[in-house]
């Protein structure tokens, strides 16, 4: 085998750290002068696939790809310095929001392009927290998949994903080409150190558009309307564990 | 006035520009004020033709590493930060993880295994640390600033092969100037320089020197020929370890207790004539020109603590603290000192970054630095003291960081120069400017 052909799918969001407010519209989470970020389930994704090949699994190429506004080259830069060897940005314009459909149907032409035998994504991206493009893609390419991924190893063409489930953990075993969604435990991702940062700044990045891929992206959801989560009310403080028991039962709630 | 038009007139024809020039903002005229730059500008291109953009623009580089290091801060050294200014110690790791991450070796070309970056990268990556630790950040702005810019700009291709890959890697690097007899005064130092067969003998020692106590590599500087007065000072490389370097105390300070700073002796200390720092008789020259720089490195390191004990305030009085019913940060009396505060803060952040940019660009930025010190040192000592009083007596207790930066502040308007030195150099500027 010639090395792995890995694939990064990566979003810019709203930085985890900072608190999404509804517009007033009540359209959309308000995004105008605030920090943004590389998708954090993203992060891990990139990390694992270079940890891939520190680990001596051969990787011929990892390729980090996003679609989204001029903007999101920063994250593309980002996942170069951790590692990544090239990047490819889909240019969307500034309001533009594929869904996770028309997003998986984009992959798989890049796939099919990129003659990727592996792609890693994150399980969720923060913003839309729809969970599904992995999923769509694996469906999409015909490819088997392992979702939330809390250790991935890779011997020959045979891949083996751990995942954490209520109770336990569950060992998939599959065989390549496959789709890979990371989850939180998997690893701990670097911080681009700046030698990393200037290597990143010679490394290739392709600017394409939608239009490059002759994919029907048409959205299918309308969104009626977003509101923020109603505010928690004060709880009550219990004396002890059977003012508590008591209470419980005063709720119902036992 | 008209003797400044006069002034100005050559500088406004060399540098064709087109818009009417003002003192304040016009380069003084240009061979009277040497640049002392230590490094050589970055851009060589004539910057007069492109569009002025806003001064806080970072490239794309400055802001993905603005970026990592403010991540790396947070999450590595955050969680140490009180630890280490309760034990007056840095903690290795720390230092281990600065080296890893590349921020020992902002300047430093890639040949020799450093990150190859711009020097403005060096000032984001100094108030990024001092956001979270003033300490931390007057580590890495020493080692960066002064000693590795020393040696790139006068160390021999000998001495920048052997040096620069170590501390770009793994040797921390101290800058020894002021002496007992001499701090602002540097140049009235008493350390002692005799030639020998093979080098040099150094007698005498040193005070207040940052980073001693991790470091390895030294930059001393000693007079060779005291009858010549200050144009006898030259510049030595010295590891410690060598035969007669000791160190004979570390001090117990009111600030950055985390930062080493250590009374340093050298009693005969013999050390090779391949560790002459550049030329003899020019090591005032080189001390001159790396304080001229480094000024805006700990000009940085204050705005970076402004904003670290702003944004640490602001959390408190905007989320927990509720008084009267209400939020302490809704109260009109809070929000408008608030309001000047970051106001300050932002001005101050002008000025270094137009005084880093300035340096890059090959400009005098002499007094641009000077102001950017004097002011940011003040607005971080103003700012800290104000955060403390916002959060009231969380603000005073020793589990919270806000009177850890109120302490931290203080050097700010002490070392690589005291304000008053900062004032005057501006005023020697200005009186130069407006002199009939
Ligand atoms: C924590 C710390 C770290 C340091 N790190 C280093 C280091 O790594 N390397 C190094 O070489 N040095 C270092 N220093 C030394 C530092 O640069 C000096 O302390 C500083 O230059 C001031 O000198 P001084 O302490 O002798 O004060 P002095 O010069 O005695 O000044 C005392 C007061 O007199 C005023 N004053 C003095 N001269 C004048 C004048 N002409 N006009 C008006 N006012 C004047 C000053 O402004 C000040 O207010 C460090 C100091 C500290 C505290």
């Amino acid at each position: 085998m010639s090395g792995l052909r890995i694939l990064v799918p990566i979003k810019r969001v709203v930085d985890y750290a900072v608190k999404p407010r509804v517009n007033r519209a009540q359209t959309a989470v308000e995004t105008a002068s605030v920090k943004h970020s590389m998708n954090p389930f993203d992060e891990l994704s990139i990390e694992e696939a270079v940890r891939l090949r520190e680990r001596k699994v051969p990787v011929s190429e990892i390729v980090a790809f996003s679609a989204g506004p001029p903007k999101a080259q920063d994250i593309l830069r980002t996942a170069m310095a951790m590692g990544a060897d090239r990047g490819i940005h889909v240019q969307l314009a500034e309001k533009e929001e594929l869904e996770p459909l028309g997003v998986a149907k984009l992959l798989q032409k890049v796939v099919e392009k990129e003659k990727s035998d592996l792609v890693i994504l994150g399980k969720q991206s923060i913003d839309d927290d729809a969970g599904q493009t992995g999923q769509m893609l694996a469906g999409l390419l015909g490819w088997s998949q392992a979702t939330q991924a809390s250790q991935v190893k890779i011997e020959g063409d045979s891949v083996t994903v751990t995942r954490e489930v209520d109770g336990g953990v569950e060992t998939l075993k599959a065989k390549l080409p496959m789709v890979i969604t990371t989850d939180l435990r998997l690893n701990e991702p670097r911080y681009a150190s700046l030698p990393n940062i200037m290597k990143a700044k010679k490394k290739p990045l392709e600017k394409k558009t939608l239009k490059d891929f002759e994919v029907d992206i048409t959205n299918r959801l309308k969104t009626l309307k977003v509101t923020e989560p109603p505010a928690r009310k004060g709880g009550v403080k219990v004396e002890d564990v059977d003012g508590m028991i008591a209470k419980l039962k005063e709720l119902g709630a036992l | 006035m008209a003797s400044v038009t006069k002034l100005l007139r050559p500088v406004a024809r060399a540098a064709k520009v087109s818009r009417p020039l003002r003192p304040a903002f016009s380069k003084p005229a240009a061979p009277q004020i040497r640049c002392l730059s230590s490094t050589a500008p970055r851009r060589e291109i004539d910057i007069s033709e492109i569009p002025p953009t806003p001064i806080t623009h970072l490239s794309e580089t400055e802001a993905l590493m603005a970026d990592s290091v403010s991540k790396f801060a947070q999450d590595a050294i955050l969680p140490k930060v009180r630890d280490m200014d309760e034990a007056e110690a840095m903690d290795p790791t720390v230092v281990e993880q600065l080296f890893e991450q590349g921020l020992m070796s902002v300047e430093i070309p890639e040949e020799y295994g450093g990150a190859g970056m711009n020097f403005t990268s060096a000032i984001v990556a100094i108030e990024e640390l001092a956001r979270v630790d003033p300490s931390v950040s007057v580590m890495v702005d020493v080692h960066n600033t002064l000693v590795n810019t020393a040696i790139l700009k006068w160390g021999s291709e000998a001495l920048k092969k052997k040096y620069l890959p170590k501390l770009a890697t793994n040797t921390v690097g101290s800058f020894c100037l002021s002496e007992p007899v001499s701090g602002s005064d540097a140049f009235a130092l008493a350390t002692k320089a005799t030639r020998t067969e093979n080098g040099y003998k150094i007698n005498g020692g040193k005070m207040w020197i940052t980073n001693s106590m991790e470091a390895d590599f030294f930059i001393v500087f000693a007079n060779l020929d005291p009858a010549k007065k200050y144009k006898g000072i030259t510049a030595f490389i010295m590891e410690k370890g060598t035969p007669g370097f000791s160190i004979a105390k570390k001090e117990k300070k009111l600030g950055i207790k985390a930062s080493s700073t250590c009374v340093i002796n050298f009693d005969d200390v013999e050390i090779p004539k391949e560790n002459l720092l550049g030329n003899e008789f020019e090591g005032y020259k080189y001390a001159i020109g790396l304080l001229n720089e480094g000024r805006i490195g700990i000009a940085a390191q204050m705005t970076g603590l402004a904003l670290g004990a702003f944004e640490n305030a602001a959390g408190y009085v905007w989320n927990d603290r509720k008084q009267f019913g209400k939020l302490i940060g809704e109260f009109q009396g809070m929000q408008h000192q608030m309001a000047q505060a970051w106001t300050e803060i932002q001005a101050a952040r002008a000025l270094v970054f137009n005084a880093a940019r300035k340096k890059e660009a090959g400009e005098d930025f002499v007094m641009d630095a000077a102001m950017a010190k004097l002011y940011a040192s003040q607005v971080a000592g103003r700012v800290s003291s104000q955060a403390v009083e916002w959060m009231g007596g969380m603000g005073f207790v020793r589990e919270g960081l806000a009177e850890k930066y109120f302490r931290d502040s203080k050097i700010g308007a002490i070392y690589e120069g005291t304000s008053n030195i900062q004032l005057t150099t501006i005023a020697k500027h200005l009186q130069k400017t407006y002199t009939k």
